[in-house]
């Protein structure tokens, strides 16, 4: 005899706990709208403002670093692109590949890489010292008193 | 009057002009092909026939081993989707004038679901998508004895463009993120949640916001618009699958 299942009787198991996929989506909404205005704001600095691109120099970005606000600036600037760029991949991956070794091998290399980026531009952005103590004097940028 | 309505056809029909159109199929039979293959047919067509009456025949002329769906022939029973020139259509609803005769005219089964044989495709993993969603009435309060459910108008057009579908899978099928995982809802699930999430009458919304918040429900959408383009029916399936989104991020309908 076959047994026929109530009819209200849900197929997939409820699932509990956070929904990444659902906050996901929602970083890349929210992420999208703010690199909006960080990525025209640092275009506009960068190329725009004062002499435009040919100011950019090794003087210029030092400039920059030296005050906190470019700092933190270029710190979301760097976590909100980054993991944004990231999760498209992801999804990217999801699209291309089926489950599977390859699909967690892809996966997990995209998040090393997200990891070691962060880590290594963080450090950059608030270690940065353009006159480092110490260091030979030819070495140097010239607007260093060392030099 | 049936002397004159019986006359006037013969006088028309030697007016409209013939002309041969090629169409290659995707053919696959699973008992002695390995693999899918193309196989073209020359048919003698009229600008106002439909890509369903050359699929007639070449059926019923050239080789009768052509296999596929139809049932009504009027775009409402969604029977005979397919892929017409690498676009999801009802071959019912597509006229041979509105495509480019001057090239052969591709045409093949719907893709994401299992080939059968030609262009008949297994059904089943889009309609379990479709019964997981919950597609029924459900109301936790009785309507007052003798009485209907009532419902006013702004109400009813709330989810009046979801009530349109008819199940064809044409949306589903021309989904990417459908191609590739077999496991996301599909368009065609999300189209028939809305309709009973946003429906005054039913008291289960919760349930299937509950169930479309999967890790294969709605955020798997990339809006994409294949599935707007591809329903027969005029559904804006991706703004349906929106509100769906946003009526899960509020909580409620």
């Amino acid at each position: 005899m076959t047994t026929i299942e109530a009819p209200r009787s849900p197929s997939r198991p409820a699932r509990r706990g956070v929904n990444l996929e659902k906050w996901g989506w929602i970083y890349m909404r929210v992420s999208g709208v703010l690199l909006v205005v960080l990525i025209f704001g640092h275009l506009f600095v960068n190329l725009l403002v004062g002499e435009g691109v040919k100011a950019i120099d090794f003087g210029f970005v030092a400039g920059k670093w030296a005050s906190p606000f470019w700092q933190w600036y270029d710190f979301f600037l760097l976590w909100f692109a980054l993991i944004h760029g990231a999760n498209g991949m992801r999804t990217l991956v999801n699209d291309y590949t089926n489950p599977g070794k390859v699909q967690t091998t892809l996966k997990v290399a995209l998040g090393a890489a997200v990891v070691v980026l962060l880590t290594l531009g963080t450090l950059v952005i608030f270690t940065f010292d353009a006159c480092p103590a110490g260091s030979p004097a030819e070495l140097l940028p010239s607007f260093c008193p060392a030099a | 009057m049936s002397t004159a309505t019986t006359d006037a056809p013969e006088a028309t029909e030697t007016a409209v002009p013939s002309f041969t159109v090629t169409f290659i199929i995707r053919r696959f039979d699973p008992d002695a092909d390995a693999e899918p293959r193309w196989q073209d047919f020359d048919v003698e067509m009229f600008p106002t026939d439909r890509v369903l009456d050359a699929l007639h025949k070449i059926k019923w002329e050239q080789d009768g081993s052509l296999t596929f769906r139809r049932s009504c022939a009027h775009g409402i029973c969604g029977s005979d989707a397919m892929r017409i020139n690498g676009r999801n259509r009802l071959a019912c609803k597509t006229l041979i004038k509105d495509l480019d005769i001057s090239k052969p005219i591709y045409v093949e089964a719907i893709k994401g679901l299992p080939l059968e044989k030609d262009l008949v495709v297994d059904m089943e993993p889009f309609f379990a998508s479709f019964r997981e969603v919950q597609p029924f009435l459900q109301a936790s309060t009785a309507p007052e004895p003798g009485k209907e459910r009532i419902q006013d108008v702004v109400a009813r057009e709330r989810f009046d463009d979801t009530t349109k579908c008819i199940l064809c899978a044409a949306c589903t099928t021309s989904c990417p993120v459908f191609w590739t995982d077999g496991q996301y809802f599909g368009p065609a699930a999300i189209v028939n949640a809305h309709r009973f999430i946003f429906d005054s009458r039913d008291d289960a919304a919760q349930v299937r916001l509950d169930i479309l918040n999967d890790k294969e429900g709605v955020w798997r959408c990339r809006t994409t618009f294949n599935c707007s383009d591809a329903c027969p029916r005029g559904i804006e399936v991706t703004k349906a699958i929106s509100e769906v989104k946003q009526a899960i991020m509020r909580g409620k309908p």
